[in-house]
């Protein structure tokens, strides 16, 4: 089970997280709520090994992870299907990534260079991204952002199907995203 | 095709304006006009001499800008990786890129033969623009795509072949366009310097003697044409070549 214990992490001498301690449920959507700047997206990181906790431990964090970021993080003069490749090498069909894409409406979207998509169409070519790439964590940090409502409960519908069996961890400051997609909130104070 | 159709106005309107021009000089001397320039070209492309020049002058011309290419790629990828390698080249860089073709040629006459002069200032001037646009390339790189690639475990092929070639490609086409262009420039105004035998350099230099303005303006354009199909040829391959890597 991974586990987060006594998680601190100060930026000039800011306390951001103060002791963050929390065993998530393996195979469980769990989701981060709290007001903005509270530290949300800075333990994600800490969690996804990106930036160092300043004390603490984590255990359970060792296996492959994938993620959609708070920015997009596409290679914008790639296609979609590039960028998809880009983390699932060979392991899918065309036919597959397009059946994958059609998911989160955007069919007849593979060939099309990131650069020429709107700000929703890329942040589910990301979704979709993190969805296909092999891993057992899956990181999400406000994964709906600029998605419109009717969009929004599709593409939730499909990261539920797509996460099944996988620890999900995800941040948002939204009530109803909790409600659709969490099995658990845990929720941040702002220090 | 509209964008054709616009360029191709844009180049008939200075033809007809060089033409009109032509006609009130009145003297094939001082300036002559675009039809008497297409008779020239058409009579020296025939002409085994006009070859053999083309094919020196863009021999050494190429052989400068290829290694210019190599030489500021690499600059720039060491630059990106090691601080002191930036600071100790950067000055030469700066230099390099102000001091004039004409200073380059002189001074490169006292170590090397004319005939291979174009090598040695095309290099020089090709360089330095290369390495500049390389460096702005590798300076704005995404961190964020870096942090993607690990959290993704990206494999280093793949993540050199797709993240980084995908951003540093805009960079490395705009930098060869400009030296391939600059390469023919300073390399044409080379030879005209050094005259070596057999040259485009030589032709040009000749016409000025000889005062034959319709041979000077023939060998400018064919200059220019000569330039235009070797950007377009590289770039062309560059895309192939861009494709054939990130297939791998």
């Amino acid at each position: 089970m991974p586990k987060a214990e006594n998680i601190r992490k100060s930026f000039h001498d800011k306390p951001v997280l103060n002791n963050f301690t929390h065993d998530f449920d393996e195979g469980k959507i769990t989701a981060l709520v709290g007001q903005s700047g509270c530290g949300k997206t800075t333990l994600l990181s800490v969690l996804m090994g990106l930036i160092p906790a300043d004390s603490g431990t984590l255990t359970g964090f060792d296996k492959p992870i994938s993620a959609v970021f708070q920015e997009d993080r596409l290679c914008d003069n790639l296609t979609v299907s590039a960028n998809i490749r880009l983390v699932t090498g060979k392991r899918f069909t065309k036919a597959e990534i397009e059946k994958e894409l059609c998911e989160v409406e955007l069919s007849g979207c593979a060939e099309k260079p990131v650069r020429e998509l709107s700000g929703g169409m890329k942040r589910r070519t990301a979704i979709v991204r993190a969805m296909l790439a092999e891993s057992e964590i899956l990181f999400l940090d406000e994964p709906f952002k600029g998605l419109d409502s009717e969009t929004k409960r599709v593409v939730i519908e499909y990261v539920r199907k797509k996460a099944e069996g996988k620890t999900v961890i995800f941040v948002t400051h939204d009530r109803e995203e909790c409600e659709l997609l969490a099995d658990e909130t845990v929720e941040l104070i702002s220090l | 095709m509209k964008k054709a159709l616009i360029t191709a106005a844009g180049i008939l309107f200075w033809l007809i304006v060089w033409q009109i021009a032509a006609i009130a000089v009145n003297s094939r001397i001082l300036l002559v006009s675009p039809i008497d320039v297409v008779v020239r070209l058409s009579e020296l492309v025939v002409m085994a001499d006009f070859w053999g020049s083309v094919l020196f002058s863009a021999a050494r011309i190429m052989l400068g800008f290829f290694l210019g290419l190599v030489t500021g790629t690499l600059l720039a990828v060491l630059s990106g990786k090691f601080r002191v390698i930036r600071v100790i080249f950067s000055p030469l860089i700066s230099v390099m890129k102000s001091i004039p073709v004409a200073s380059f040629t002189i001074l490169a006459l006292f170590w090397i033969s004319s005939e291979n002069l174009s090598v040695l200032v095309t290099f020089l001037i090709c360089t330095p623009i290369v390495c500049s646009n390389m460096q702005a390339g590798i300076d704005s790189l995404d961190p964020k795509l870096e942090e993607m690639s690990k959290v993704f475990k990206i494999p280093s092929w793949r993540r050199f072949s797709r993240v980084y070639l995908s951003q540093l490609m805009p960079h490395f086409r705009s930098a060869s366009a400009l030296a391939i262009g600059l390469s023919w420039k300073s390399g044409a105004a080379a030879e005209v310097i050094g005259i070596p035998d057999g040259s485009i350099g030589e032709k040009l230099f000749m016409s000025k003697i000889y005062l034959e303005t319709a041979d000077l303006f023939a060998w400018t354009a064919a200059v220019i044409l000569l330039s235009l199909l070797c950007e377009k040829l590289f770039l062309l391959l560059v895309g192939i070549l861009q494709k054939k890597i990130e297939r791998i």
